[in-house]
């Protein structure tokens, strides 16, 4: 049905229509009623050891004060040898980690090399910053390239910070802590995960918004440990994901069986060719 | 930077009237386009909407003066030119063209980014009416 107000084609990308009906339906609600968008209230923790780097990340995603998801994955697969940890909205995180995925996917065809964790640095910044913070992804960038062990962070508004062991989250002041006493340059491999562990256990005993399993990702020039969970929860609820119900369950009170009755109107056979 | 770096930088930048109503003389059409409120079509509704709105243009304009600066006035002028019989090939208004030159030209071919995922064009659920629009498009409307 062609509309006769249409005059253009409507402009690809963030659509804005939106915007002035939900400031005056905030102001219908009377404040503080709106549905809030899923954050992940989440403690991630970045370190880099003698041969890589370490990613840790709690899989809590929060809905204002519901538990929305117990098994988020916050860890996101960026490059064969770059992860990145996500907090603030998820679905930003998510978004935006893809869209730096496939980028960085797309310039390592082009060019045939492995891309390089300051690529996707740099990408993630001149992208966040455009945004003037709306889209709200603090995001933990580590990977192992031909240049070495890198860890940053991107906040949302797009500063960088690179340093050899980082948090973010709601939860980050409490992992820091633990990171802040633990760190010496060039960590063995057990005692880094031991290290990001720790310190995302104190993010979860010490932050609503952090909570449930702990995700570990151990990135070296081998190749990516990606274990999840590293550590499950004590709090664990048996339920099941399918409720399956075996055949018997149900009593039968009546069986009643009517035969249909078929005839045979036409008969063609067509021969399969096989040859 | 010098002053002449300042006033070029002045010049470049795109005037505000990106909002104004689209009608005659720039006065609200109510008969195709509804009524509408002052405030709406005075000041933007998020913050992020005017910037948006003139992303490119700006990236250009700051691209070609600081090119300007650097190289001389030809090298923009050149480009320029590329860029305006870039954007002549299109299909008509009512038909998604693919802007394949245009986006070789600015070498966002190989690049992903929201305008390529969210609110696609393809798959716009408003359709317009085909004569209306090359009427527009035209200046006829």
């Amino acid at each position: 049905m062609a509309l006769s107000n249409v005059l253009e084609t409507p402009a690809s990308g963030f659509n804005f229509d939106n915007a002035a009906r939900n400031s005056a339906l905030e102001g219908l609600f009377g404040g503080g009623q709106t549905p809030k968008p899923l954050k992940t209230g989440t403690t991630i923790a970045g370190v880099v050891f003698k041969d890589g780097v370490v990613l840790g990340a709690d899989t809590r995603a929060t809905s204002s004060e519901v538990v929305a998801d117990k098994q988020c994955a916050k860890i996101h697969y960026i490059a064969p040898n770059i992860y990145c940890c996500g907090a603030g909205t998820a679905a930003d995180t998510e978004k935006t980690t893809e869209l730096l995925s496939s980028n960085l996917a797309i310039f390592s065809l082009n060019s045939g090399r492995n891309p390089r964790v300051v690529m996707g640095v740099n990408i993630l910044q001149d992208m966040l910053y455009r945004y003037h913070g709306q889209i709200g992804a603090n995001l933990i960038l580590g990977g192992v390239d031909c240049t070495g062990n890198h860890l940053y962070s991107v906040g949302p508004y797009g500063s960088v910070n690179k340093v050899p062991y980082l948090t973010m989250g709601s939860g980050d002041l409490a992992a820091l802590g633990i990171l802040e006493d633990g760190f010496r340059p060039d960590l063995e491999l057990e005692k880094a995960k031991e290290l990001v562990r720790v310190a995302i256990h104190a993010g979860i005993m010490s932050d609503l918004g952090s909570g449930n399993n702990i995700d570990i990702c151990v990135i070296t020039k081998e190749g990516v440990d990606y274990i999840r969970p590293y550590r499950e929860s004590e709090y664990r609820d048996n339920r099941k994901m399918k409720y399956k119900y075996r055949p018997g369950t149900t009593p039968v009170l009546t069986e009643k069986v009517v035969p249909l009755k078929l005839e045979v109107v036409q008969e063609t056979v067509q021969q399969m060719d096989t040859a | 930077m010098n002053s002449r770096g300042v006033s070029a930088h002045l010049k470049d930048s795109v005037p505000v009237a990106g909002l104004c109503p689209q009608g005659a003389y720039g006065v609200q059409d109510s008969l195709r386009g509804g009524f509408s409120s002052v405030k709406n079509e005075l000041l933007p509704s998020h913050p992020l909407e005017l910037s948006e709105k003139n992303f490119h243009l700006n990236q250009d304009k700051m691209n070609l003066s600081t090119l300007r600066n650097i190289q001389g006035l030809h090298a923009p002028l050149k480009l320029q030119m590329e860029y305006r019989a870039a954007r002549q090939i299109q299909r008509l208004p009512f038909l998604q063209s693919s802007h394949l030159a245009l986006d070789t030209l600015r070498g966002s071919d190989d690049v992903i980014g929201f305008e390529d995922i969210l609110s696609d064009p393809a798959q716009s659920e408003m359709m317009g009416e085909p004569h209306l629009m090359v009427e527009y498009k035209l200046g006829l409307l």
